[in-house]
């Protein structure tokens, strides 16, 4: 079997699994090849994973005229559309998994091959997630009051936040 | 403060070559995303945003009394040389010290743990120990996570856990890893089986890089590709059963190549060994090869006037920023190349063993 990058003989054979639990790309190399290609970030690959399972999600029962308006959704903390987290790959605030939760959730189970967290828990979560990203915002206007010179507003929402915050 | 250039002339923890099956693992390694609740991820902070999680963090980290021998090193202000240094010694990732703006690390003195700040998450906790030592590492993590969570409030979602600034990295945040060094199964051309071997869990294989960026010294780092739905423990077993696996593949690769060639074994790590002693110019590639030749030799008793440790150091230590931090001075390549090899020989060659016999 010949690589599947140049004209050599292929000598290792790697399995991956991409996606979701069942889909499996294999790769055919030879030794030079697959070094290179082992060498490769790890990060990279695991976004071309992330692109790929997008790609996916996003072509199943969506119209161009659908997709069109899914891209323009923004997030109203910090901002982020939809079309810029799927070209970049990354999320703009915590809050974005709340407000893209539809799209978002088939992606993240198409990647885990599950969508409930089973770990570890911080010890203290005070608040509701909605809540927390209320912080972002609070601390945004707060960014802006002080840049007014007005004060007053500033410790008014400083206080806001720490009461936010609970004890940290 | 740590200075680096003393921090060059040490070790990390990590290298020290000791723990369980440290003859094939190299480290065991486990890194934690976490963000801040109160602001934006990364891609959507501002130069000013940046600036206040980081002086944030570094102040309510300051507060952790444990922590007396923890250094901060603002990334952001070190030359390249500096940086590529860090990113050597494994304590930042290639990403934090490419990146712009306000962004940082915390070191311990032992180097066995490190938190990096503003990558690309606001948070990364990172800790490394020597052998295949994974719980050992999660419990030393858990513990670090628990005190930095008494001091900040973290981006948690109840039913996805912590929330990062890229999807596959939600849940747990967590991405386990171990270093492995399989010179027998790159020489009996068994890699292949390797590959086979991962197939029953979704893992990613990666080499160790070098001055390139090609898999250098027949190092291979396994982790776990998912995060979420699966427990800490749960992605720790599954990381340690396959490394389990790679080391049984590995034992008998060496075996097989001690029964079926042991001359030809003998003969292959006595010339990497005498080159590295002698040569006057060397790449960083040759060295990494060559280097990988003599670990196996030392592991296999076929050379017994160094030990792992040094062997591991050198590893590190021959790499172009550290020699430089050594040296003192900016080096081209060429100059790197002879002074990579009069490193080796001081440490490895005849000269070495005279030293040490003074001290002794
Ligand atoms: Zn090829
Ligand atoms: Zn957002």
């Amino acid at each position: 079997m010949k690589c599947d990058r140049c004209d050599k003989q292929a000598t290792f054979h790697i399995t991956e699994r991409v996606g979701e639990q069942e889909h499996w790309e294999e790769r055919h190399l030879c030794e030079n090849c697959a070094r290179d290609y082992l060498s490769k970030p790890s990060e990279a690959d695991i976004q071309s994973s992330l692109a790929s399972a997008l790609a996916q999600h996003l072509k199943i029962g969506q119209t161009a005229e659908e997709l069109a308006k899914l891209d323009q959704q923004t997030c109203p903390m910090c901002g982020i559309s939809f079309l810029e987290f799927r070209s970049h790959g990354r999320l703009g605030c915590p809050h974005d998994y709340l407000c893209f939760e539809p799209q978002l959730m088939p992606l993240i189970e198409n990647i885990h091959g599950e969508k409930v967290h089973t770990g570890k828990r911080p010890r203290r979560i005070a608040k509701g997630l909605d809540q927390q990203t209320q912080l972002i915002r609070l601390r945004k206007e707060m960014q802006q009051a002080v840049q007014k010179e007005d004060y007053e507003r500033a410790s008014q929402l400083r206080d806001e936040i720490r009461e936010l915050e609970g004890d940290a | 403060m740590i200075k680096l250039e003393e921090l060059a002339g040490q070790c990390g923890e990590w290298l020290r070559g000791s723990g369980p099956d440290s003859d094939i693992v190299v480290s065991s390694r486990i890194r934690l995303a976490r963000n801040l609740a109160d602001f934006t991820f990364m891609r959507k902070c501002t130069g000013l945003d940046r600036a206040s999680i980081e002086r944030t963090l570094r102040e309510r980290l300051g507060r952790i009394k444990q922590w007396n021998t923890v250094s901060f090193l603002d990334v952001n202000s070190l030359d390249e040389v500096d940086r590529q240094f860090l990113v050597e010694r494994q304590l930042i990732s290639r990403e934090l010290a490419d990146a712009d703006g306000s962004r940082g690390v915390l070191v311990d003195a032992n180097e066995q743990f490190s938190v990096m700040i503003n990558e690309e998450d606001h948070l990364r906790i990172q800790v490394m120990n020597s052998g295949l030592d994974l719980m050992g590492a999660w419990e030393r993590i858990n513990r670090i996570d628990d005190m930095i969570e008494k001091h900040v409030t973290y981006a948690f979602h109840e039913r996805l856990g912590y929330l990062t600034a890229c999807p596959t990295n939600v849940g747990t945040g967590m991405r386990v890893s171990v270093m492995l060094h399989m010179p027998a199964l790159v020489l009996t051309r068994h890699l292949e089986r390797v590959f086979r071997s991962l197939q029953r869990i979704s893992l990613a294989v990666r080499g160790l890089y070098g001055e390139g960026s090609q898999a250098m010294g027949d190092f291979y780092q396994i982790s776990n590709q998912i995060t979420l739905g699966k427990s800490e423990e749960e992605l720790i077993a599954q990381v340690s059963e396959v490394a389990q696996t790679l080391i049984e593949y590995e034992r008998k690769a060496r075996n097989f190549l001690v029964e079926n060639g042991l001359k030809e074994l003998h003969d292959r790590v006595s010339r990497a060994y005498g080159l590295l002693c002698t040569a006057q110019t060397i790449s960083s590639e040759e060295t990494m090869a060559l280097l990988s030749s003599v670990r196996m030799g030392v592991n296999l008793g076929l050379i017994q006037d160094v030990e792992i440790p040094t062997v591991n150091k050198l590893f590190i230590h021959t790499q172009p920023a550290h020699l430089q931090k050594i040296s003192g001075t900016a080096l081209s390549t060429a100059d790197r190349n002879i002074e990579r090899a009069s490193y080796l020989q001081r440490h490895l060659g005849r000269q070495a063993h005279d030293e040490s016999a003074e001290n002794n």
